[in-house]
């Protein structure tokens, strides 16, 4: 076991854990922000530099601190370790020059986007960006491109976590897609076309952490706002499928199925496709009652403007988030969309 | 006329051959290693106070002391042959005529290391090298110095040399590695370094070809001799690679110490600057190390002459120094518009980010375009800063030193320019005529 | 011009057969992706300086990968064209030390001479014009390259001339990378 100290927080973990889990173990609003990190997928981290911290001293043998700011995710605790995130004017500046860098060609299109609501970029650009851009060149561009029936990718909002690269490698047996290009030319892809169309392929949506990868079969293209999540399960006769899912309802319609996240948007059982893109009726399920809302959630977070919103809509939603959206009206996400 | 020990019989006829190389001495310090243990090998280039060459300058010998030995695991010596920082032209050189003398280094590493297999990675546009080294291997092979139970001491060892395709990046050691095991050359997170888990997750060293060749000169003279060479920590001799305006661009062979206004000025080395013209700046150590002032690169701020030597060229830190590097010295004369060399540089720099970490990928093509804007005219005071400041973004945050490679030209340039940048703001119409330069309140065109 | 697309169903010749076994021997029997690089640059040469996505194929197969773990090399190194290209591919380089000593004059000058705009290929077929970045040759700038040659020392017609006129008496193209030597012209330092 190491002790450490994240944030002035002392906590306890073992040997060989990150500091980005030691300091979820902690929980809160200390957590640093991990927008490539995916505890289930090895080899992943290190890249977006969102979850970059201090480390004030290195251990208890040896105090001295760490010359550059480290990637939480993937740095391992050392016993006697004082660790910095929010506690740091340093650590606090690189990010918001971090949020800057992963938006400078990002489209920034949330009202358009099937994310919204759920995404881990605009969250971590709401809590840490700044409101106005200093960039003022072309934006990179891309096509949306369809690859196979059932997921679309939207390569311009991509962040290039190499998420759902790790995922189509280590959970199915033919990776089609993968990165490439390079520099700020990657680009997520399959070089000729084709078909990502694995019994597994649909883990690579709830993986990813924007718009980029997105569920066609969405049915009529809600806003997750609108939609309210529900824990069911089957027998799923897949020997991978966990067959524990959430199913996203409007009214009784169930609009989309994926699988259950933690709060930290992390899929700890992944499912197929059949129960992700096939079972669309609730009598393909056991209902076992709503799904908790996470941190990432927008009606938690409170920060989205709901222009008009639909009685219909209002009916469906749980009590507890009626009275929470009648007591803090949603506002507008700070200058994020068109001016940014 | 200083020492040469690298390159002194590189005029030789057919030198490039084993027998002729074997003629003038080659081959002596694997004769000699293989008469020591490895551990000894190891002491002797720890002794020689050796550097690495590629760049960062990190001690050869302790280097080799800290490859895990895990028993039953292979480990291998990766020879860098990527060679690709602007300025840097010195390995090319080395390999193409002197096959044998990194070959012969690659024995006694390999040999020190336990390494029984190991590579040469060359960057790929070197095509025509690698067959210089394939025919100077098969000699080696055929001479009994490479394969099984080399000159019957027990050793044996593998030779392989292999091509890359086209990334700069690809010279950052662990990128090389995934660039060797047929990949992007994505470099890897650290921890684990190289030394633990390299190529194929093995225990590997990484050294650059020059770092490679000077272990035959050590052994041959013995570490202690060799450190008597050069100043200070700065032991031994270096390859330097002159270009830009410079009377005689080229590769020279320097005892460390050598006056650096010697070497620009003096006819044993580069002869000056071209057409008579007047000094500007000085890149010193290829491409990614801070551009200096003439008055800064001659004398350092204390007013000493500075020196060829790791430690006089840093003199004064990123405020007025800068970096020996890997030797690749590029001289700029007064007609040099400095804006444009900035600007050309980022490009290279964005051009060859491998992308993975955001503020690298984002940000090397921002600074660039910010630049691009003020080298044409259409900047703002306020782009001086911001790219400034993009490069600071970028410092320091990113998976490898691609990040601070591309964010030191920038900084430095505005550092020690920033009138000129300016300049570049207040008179787009002069800055943008072809061939036109600012040169304090002068404009020449 | 020779012909740009490779035949649909691409076959390595015995020659680069042998080559490719000998590479595969330099690596561990569970470590052939290792041969990548080296037998695209193989492939590259023998199916007409380029590597189509069939062409790929073929080199994922031979090394028993995943062709998307060849299209994301492919597409990361830049020595690999994914376009047809002419019978020679004029790598210029542009980087710094290039340019402080006419890289950009040499680009312009070969657009003229060739009728090719950087990135594309010669209206004969002839040359495809490349900029690339700096090629460790930078004390004899400017810089081009030509597969395995180096021409140094461009600032004068008449060494560009001499460049051109060589490559337009060579008739073949090269099977194997590894076959033609080419020293380059200078590199007589010291
Ligand atoms: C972007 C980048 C490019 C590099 N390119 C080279 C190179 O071309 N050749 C080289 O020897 N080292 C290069 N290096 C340094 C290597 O990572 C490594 O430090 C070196 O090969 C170690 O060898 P040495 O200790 O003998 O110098 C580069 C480093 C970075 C970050
Ligand atoms: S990916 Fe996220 S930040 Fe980007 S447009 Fe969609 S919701 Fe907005
Ligand atoms: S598509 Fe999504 S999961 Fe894949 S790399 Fe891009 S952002 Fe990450
Ligand atoms: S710093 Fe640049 S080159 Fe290095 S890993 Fe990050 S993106 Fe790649
Ligand atoms: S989450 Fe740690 S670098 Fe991306
Ligand atoms: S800059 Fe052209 S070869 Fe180095």
């Amino acid at each position: 076991m190491a002790k450490i100290t994240f944030d002035g927080i002392e906590v306890e973990v073992p040997d060989g854990t990150t500091i980005l889990n030691a300091a979820r173990k902690i929980g809160g609003g200390i957590v640093p922000p991990a927008m490539c990190y995916y505890t289930p997928l090895k080899g992943s981290g290190g890249k977006c530099r969102a979850c970059l911290v201090r480390v004030a001293a290195g251990s208890a043998k040896d105090p001295r601190p760490m010359p550059k700011l480290v990637a939480s995710c993937i740095t391992t605790v050392q016993d006697g370790m004082v660790v910095e995130n929010t506690t740091s004017q340093q650590v606090m500046d690189v990010r918001k020059g971090i949020v800057e860098m992963l938006l400078i060609n990002h489209p920034l299109d949330c009202p358009v986007c099937d994310q919204a609501g759920e995404c881990d970029l605009q969250n971590f650009a709401y809590e840490h960006g700044v409101s106005t851009t200093r960039y003022e060149e072309e934006r990179r561009t891309f096509d949306k491109i369809d690859i196979g029936p059932y997921v679309q990718l939207h390569m311009t909002r991509c962040i290039l976590c190499y998420r759902c690269v790790y995922t189509a490698d280590q959970l199915t047996d033919a990776r089609v897609h993968g990165v490439l290009g390079r520099g700020d030319a990657s680009e997520i892809g399959t070089y000729i076309e084709n078909t990502i169309s694995n019994d597994f392929s649909g883990n690579v949506i709830d993986v990813c952490p924007v718009g980029a990868l997105t569920d066609k079969t969405f049915r009529f293209k809600q806003r997750v706002w609108f939609t309210k999540p529900v824990n069911a399960h089957r027998e799923c006769g897949h020997e991978k499928c966990s067959g524990h899912v959430t199913l996203w309802y409007k009214g009784q319609d169930v609009l989309r199925v994926t699988a259950r996240k933690d709060e930290y948007g992390e899929v700890k059982e992944w499912i197929c496709n059949e129960c992700r893109f096939e079972k669309k009726e609730t009598s393909d399920w056991v209902i076992e009652g709503p799904a908790h809302i996470d941190r990432s959630s927008v009606i938690s977070a409170n920060h989205y403007e709901l222009p008009v919103i639909n009685p219909q809509v209002i009916a469906d939603l749980p009590e507890s988030t009626v009275r929470e959206l009648e007591r803090n009206p949603p506002l507008k996400l700070g200058g994020m969309s068109g001016s940014m | 006329m200083g020492r040469k020990l690298l390159t002194e019989h590189v005029n030789v006829e057919g030198i490039e051959t084993f027998a002729v190389y074997r003629k003038h001495g080659g081959y002596r310090a694997v004769e000699k290693a293989l008469k020591m243990t490895p551990e000894e090998v190891v002491e002797e280039v720890k002794k020689s106070g050796l550097r690495g060459r590629g760049g960062a300058g990190f001690p050869t010998g302790l280097k080799w002391s800290f490859l895990a030995k895990p028993e039953g695991v292979p480990r291998y010596l990766v020879c860098n042959a990527d060679e690709s920082e602007p300025g840097t032209f010195k390995d090319r050189f080395l390999m193409s005529k002197l096959p044998h003398l990194l070959i012969e280094g690659m024995i006694a590493g390999s040999y020190a290391l336990g390494a029984r297999t190991s590579y040469i990675y060359i960057r790929g546009e070197l095509l025509y090298v690698l067959r210089i080294l394939e025919k100077a291997i098969a000699e080696a092979y055929a001479a009994g110095f490479l394969g099984e139970n080399i000159l019957g001491s027990g050793y044996s060892l593998d030779l392989h040399v292999h091509p890359g395709g086209g990334a700069y990046i690809c010279g950052e050691e662990t990128a090389l590695l995934e660039s060797l095991e047929g990949k992007r050359g994505n470099p890897r997170n650290k921890p684990p370094f190289p030394a633990v888990q390299g190529l194929y997750a093995r225990p590997t060293v990484v050294n650059n070809v020059e770092s490679i060749a000077t272990v035959v000169p050590i052994l041959n003279m013995g570490g202690d001799e060799y450190a008597k060479i050069g100043v200070g920590k700065s032991t031994g001799t270096k390859l330097f690679s002159a270009c830009g305006h410079l009377n005689k661009p080229g590769i020279y062979e320097l005892e460390l110490g050598v006056p650096v206004e010697e070497f620009i000025y003096s006819d044993e080395y580069c002869g000056g600057i071209w057409k008579g013209r007047e000094l500007k700046a000085v890149v010193a150590g290829g491409s990614s190390v801070p551009i200096l002032p003439k008055e800064l690169i001659l004398k350092t701020a204390a007013g000493e002459p500075r020196l060829m030597t790791y430690e006089s060229l840093s003199d004064g830190g990123f405020v007025t120094g800068t970096m020996l590097g890997s030797g690749g010295f590029i001289a700029m004369d007064e007609t040099t518009c400095i804006v444009k060399n900035t600007w050309n540089f980022s490009r290279f720099y964005h051009h060859e980010s491998c992308g993975q970490c955001s503020p690298c990928r984002e940000g090397t093509g921002w600074m660039e375009k910010v630049l691009h804007r003020l080298e044409h005219g259409h900047g703002s005071m306020h782009d001086i800063d911001l790219v400034v400041s993009v490069a600071k973004q970028i410092e320091g945050n990113t998976i490898c030193p691609l990040g601070e490679a591309a964010a030191w030209p920038v900084a430095a340039a505005v550092r020690h320019f920033r009138d000129e940048f300016e300049w570049h703001v207040t008179h787009p119409k002069e800055a943008t005529q072809p061939g036109a330069v600012y040169r304090g309140n002068m404009v020449l065109a | 011009m020779e012909p740009t697309t490779a035949p649909t169903k691409p076959q390595f010749s015995p020659a680069a057969q042998a080559e490719i076994k000998r590479l595969l021997s330099h690596y561990p029997d569970d470590r052939k992706k290792s041969t990548l690089l080296p037998v695209l640059h193989i492939a590259q040469a023998e199916f007409g300086g380029w590597v189509s996505p069939e062409v790929q194929d073929l080199v994922a197969e031979t090394l028993g990968l995943r062709p998307i773990e060849v299209y994301e090399v492919s597409t990361f190194y830049t020595m690999f064209n994914l376009k047809p290209v002419g019978k020679h591919v004029l790598e210029i380089c542009r980087t710094g030390p290039c340019m402080l000593r006419g890289s950009d004059e040499l680009t312009a000058h070969l657009e003229r001479i060739t009728g090719a705009k950087v990135g594309e290929t010669s209206p004969d077929g002839q040359f495809t014009l490349k900029e690339v970045e700096c090629l460790a040759a930078c004390g004899f700038a400017p810089v081009v390259q030509v597969r395995e040659k180096y021409y140094e020392s461009l600032d004068t017609e008449k060494n560009v001339n001499a460049m051109l006129s060589e490559l337009k008496s060579l008739v073949h193209r090269p099977i194997l990378p590894w076959e033609e030597t080419g020293l380059p012209t200078s590199l007589n330092n010291n």
